[in-house]
């Protein structure tokens, strides 16, 4: 009696198998073409009823309406616009908006966050105090809340231009927003940005010589005078040719208003306000979970080499708490960019308030304007995701080897 | 004797005291340790302090001190009638507290919102105390129980029939729709270049609407039978319950097993039939209240309820869907999760007010909170996905493959071994999404809903009681009632955390 071998399974029907239905196989095949046709049927009912909705309402759909005359004002804008100009005029307008109000916010944000997370870090009993109470009181109450305290309550009870705070007698806030400098550009800017570009890429260079120095010769170079040199001393050498880069116009008071300065609208520096404070509530917890996270050998570890405290925080402590700071902090980041969307509340032109709000209620043309908007965000945090994939994928390949 | 004393050396003074190590304990070792150890550090708890001093002073002064605390009218709250400075104006509050809680709900019917809300804290109180046994049977009532009595109870209205007029009606739309598809397809193929192709599909789908149509046909006689009765609730209950209880006794292993099925199933119809009594929603149940008269707290709970019911059972298809071996369930909820955690939520909020009406068939109406409900349940489920995913990897691999070698099939294994293990580790994550759920309510103001946020911006601009302190003092009150919920649900979060680590601790 020979004990053959049973003959292997065919190769491509297996691979087939594989393929059509997963790892289950022809029950996994049979799932799946009964879950396609449950979403085609869906979205039959879907795509039927829309079309016999929008020709009852007599909508007509399609992208067409983008050339057409907005014909409504917006009260900010980076980009020259008046209310002859078209639809798509409106949605860059807006996207400006959102973009310009996310990057000063981050950046508040951002400084704010590390600011309240020092304070929570630092042995001082009271400040930590104060920064763990910060942070429960804001992130314990709706941003909606904040924003609308912020514009209802505490920028309408400002006073009038006339009786306006003024710090320094060169910002003047008042219950009509804050009137800052304006900047008017002179002929020395130009020489002057180019020496600044200069500059970074000189100082850029000499940092990377100095690290080859290091890391292949072992010789430490000194090279933070001419880092300073080129950063400050070009520049400088610019100004002196060519004069000022920029000169401020103050804001003078007269008559009920202020004359020359750039006014900045409340409904910005409440939305600011309300969207940094309330990140950097959030940020500050992060920067305090990524530094707790260290563990204290490490700080031992260092100083037994012989390293100082400050550079032990920069070389080891510093790097390893910015793997784990970081992806929450890039999401936070994006959080309060699509935070930024509750400006509609308060009535910010931003891209929601001014596309999706105003442009949806003039033209009714409600499915493409909020796909189009929609689009906006999810392609943002979808590019945002895959960079922070990216970065996963680095650290993981770098704590590897 | 002699020789020893003189060679070697006994002190005989004592040494002298050394001072005692300055204190580290009670409060002056804490004043020195924590708050005056250094220059610096005495630089900044005085910042501290006079940070503090500049904060805490005016806002005791504000709602305290200053505070007018009764009143009629505006004129009350003003600084030339009170004689002082005036902070807070509590009878604003007082006068707008019924808007703000009820929001527009007619006095005559509020105790069934108070009603409501004392079921629903009874029902959740046993819920989050973790020694209280019957967790089961607890969540069930909150989870399914609940929504369905809170409707009858806040909306009013009856029902017309019960699970075989719903079961007919909806197998009927799904026939008409099947039907449709295929008129439209055989249609479409006289000016199609693929026309066979379509003429084809399209007979295709109208002979499978025909057949769908025959095979509910029982069913749809039966519910017509039992329209024409003389009580079509009570005779549409017993044929639900006797069809469904006998399912479930054969299912459950008939005579030899299936008595808890019976036993349990015979119960639950038996509260079904308890609740429509008593709601009397075979004779219309209670006065209808439209939503839009809802308001204030009302809506911000209604919705933060709903959200976190509803978004439990999507979270936990879409967070298996997305784990699941089958290619294209796992495509689909991975798009489905990252679309909505990719929009902000005020975005899908104008998806649900705006595009979701012109979805569904022309007839139906959508009412204003449903389609807000909607859009919030969607959002948090993606989220919730996310939180329930994050469970499910974290129970064992070992435990799946010890159940699936004990013969359970892929179902058992997920409802009876991982689904409950996974779903303990993430109540944490669970109340956390809530808490951001319960903040995120406030959003639906833009879409013109009034919850607590809406109702207080809407009574600022009521002349009678505008003053320049109104505006501080109604965000003083809601962020007070924000702030205890969002704070007390944060805290029983970590409880709930050590607890789950309690293994952990050192």
């Amino acid at each position: 009696m020979s004990i053959a071998p049973r003959k292997p399974p065919l190769q491509f029907a297996l691979r087939l198998k594989r393929a059509l239905g997963g790892k289950t196989g022809w029950n996994g095949l049979a799932a799946q073409i009964a879950f396609a046709a449950i979403l085609a049927w869906i979205a039959y009912e879907i795509v039927a009823n829309a079309r016999t909705n929008l020709e009852t309402q007599h909508i007509a759909s399609g992208f067409g309406f983008l050339n057409y005359n907005a014909g409504f004002d917006v009260n900010q804008s980076l980009i020259a616009y008046n209310n002859s100009d078209t639809y798509w005029r409106v949605f860059f307008v807006g996207l400006l908006n959102t973009i310009l109000v996310s990057v000063i916010g981050i950046v508040f944000a951002t400084v704010i966050g590390f600011i309240v997370a020092l304070c929570r870090l630092s042995p001082n009993w009271l400040l930590s105090r104060i920064g763990g109470i910060y942070v429960e009181i804001v992130r314990n109450l709706p941003l909606l809340f904040q924003i609308l305290f912020w514009y209802l309550a505490v920028l309408a009870a400002l006073p009038a231009p006339r009786q306006s705070i003024s710090v320094f007698s060169t910002f003047f806030l008042n219950n009509r927003g804050l009137v800052v400098p304006q900047p008017v550009t002179e002929p020395g800017l130009y020489p002057f940005m180019a020496a600044l570009a200069v500059g970074i890429v000189a100082a850029l260079g000499l940092r990377h010589y100095a690290r080859r120095a290091l890391f292949q010769h072992g010789r430490m170079i000194r090279i933070w005078p001419y880092v300073l040199g080129c950063l400050v001393g070009l520049p400088l050498v610019s100004m002196l040719i060519f004069g000022w880069p920029l000169k401020f116009e103050l804001p003078q008071l007269k008559g009920f208003n202020f004359a020359g300065g750039a006014r900045i609208i409340p409904e910005f520096v409440a939305l600011t306000v309300a969207l940094s404070t309330y990140t950097g509530a959030f940020i500050a917890e992060i920067v305090r979970a990524g530094v707790m996270s260290i563990h204290k050998g490490q700080m031992e570890a260092g100083s037994s080499l012989g390293l100082s405290r400050a550079a032990t925080l920069r070389l080891i402590v510093v790097p390893q708490a910015m793997r784990v700071i970081v992806p929450p902090l890039t999401s936070q980041y994006l959080n309060l960019t699509k935070n930024s969307s509750l400006a509609v509340a308060i009535g910010y032109p931003d891209l929601v308030s001014v596309f999706a709000g105003t442009a949806v209620s003039q033209t009714g043309q409600a499915i493409e304007i909020i796909a189009m908007t929609m689009g906006v965000y999810l392609l943002l945090s979808l590019t945002t995701s895959a960079l922070m994939s990216v970065y996963g994928w680095r650290i993981n390949r770098s704590m590897a080897a | 004797m002699t020789d020893i004393s003189a060679s070697s050396f006994v002190r005989q003074e004592l040494v002298a005291e050394r001072a005692a190590p300055a204190k580290t304990t009670g409060l002056i070792g804490f004043l020195r340790t924590r708050l005056f150890n250094s220059p610096g550090n005495i630089l900044l708890t005085i910042l501290g302090l006079l940070l503090a001093w500049y904060i805490v002073i005016p806002a005791v002064k504000f709602l305290l001190v200053d505070a007018v605390w009764v009143g009629k009218d505006r004129t009350a709250c003003l600084a030339e009638k009170a004689g002082h400075e005036v902070g807070a104006c509590w009878p604003y509050i007082q006068a707008k507290l019924t808007q703000l809680i009820y929001g527009f709900y007619p006095e005559a019917q509020r105790w069934r919102v108070n009603l409501s809300y004392a079921l629903g804290a009874a029902l959740l109180l046993p819920l989050l105390i973790p020694r209280l046994p019957a967790k089961g049977l607890n969540s069930g009532l909150f989870f399914l129980a609940f929504p369905v009595v809170a409707f009858f109870l806040l909306h009013g209205g009856g029902i017309a029939g019960l699970g075989v007029s719903w079961t007919a009606g909806l197998l009927q739309l799904f026939e008409q729709s099947i039907g449709g598809a295929g008129d439209l397809l055989v249609s479409l193929s006289k000016s199609s270049a693929i026309a066979p192709l379509f003429w084809v599909l399209g007979k295709l789908l109208v002979l499978a609407g025909l057949l769908i149509h025959w095979l509910i046909f029982p069913l749809t006689w039966l519910r017509d039978q039992l329209q024409v009765s003389s009580q079509p609730v009570w005779g549409d209950f017993l044929v639900t319950a006797v069809i469904v209880t006998a399912v479930l006794f054969v299912l459950g292993g008939g005579v030899r097993t299936g008595r808890s099925a019976l036993i349990g199933s015979l119960l639950t119809f038996a509260g079904i039939a308890a609740g429509i009594k008593l709601m009397g929603l075979d004779r219309g149940g209670f006065p209808i209240v439209d939503t839009r008269l809802w308001g204030g707290l009302l809506v911000t709970l209604v919705i933060a309820i709903t959200g976190i019911v509803a978004s439990m059972p999507i979270g936990i298809a879409l967070a298996l869907g997305r784990r699941s071996s089958i290619p294209l369930i796992r495509i689909f909820s991975i798009a489905f999760i990252e679309f909505w955690r990719g929009v902000p939520l005020i975005t899908v909020l104008f998806f649900a007010t705006y595009m979701l009406p012109l979805f569904v068939p022309g007839n139906f109406a959508v009412d204003g909170l449903l389609r807000a409900l909607i859009g919030v349940a969607i959002f948090t489920g993606a989220y919730m996905a996310e939180v329930i995913r994050g469970g499910l990897a974290a129970v064992a691999r070992g435990q799946a493959e010890a159940a699936s070698a004990l013969g359970l099939s892929w179902w058992k294994t997920t409802s009876l071994i991982v689904l409950p293990q996974a779903l303990r580790y993430v109540i944490p994550g669970i109340v956390n999404s809530f808490i951001s759920l319960f903040k995120d309510t406030s959003l639906v103001s833009i879409v013109a809903l009034f919850d607590l946020l809406g109702s207080l911006r809407a009574s600022f601009s009521d002349p009678n009681w505008s003053t320049p302190t109104t505006a501080f003092t109604g965000f003083a009150f809601a962020g007070m009632i924000y702030f205890v919920f969002c704070f007390g649900m944060s805290r029983y979060s970590l409880f709930v955390e050590n607890r789950l680590n309690a293994h952990r601790r050192h």
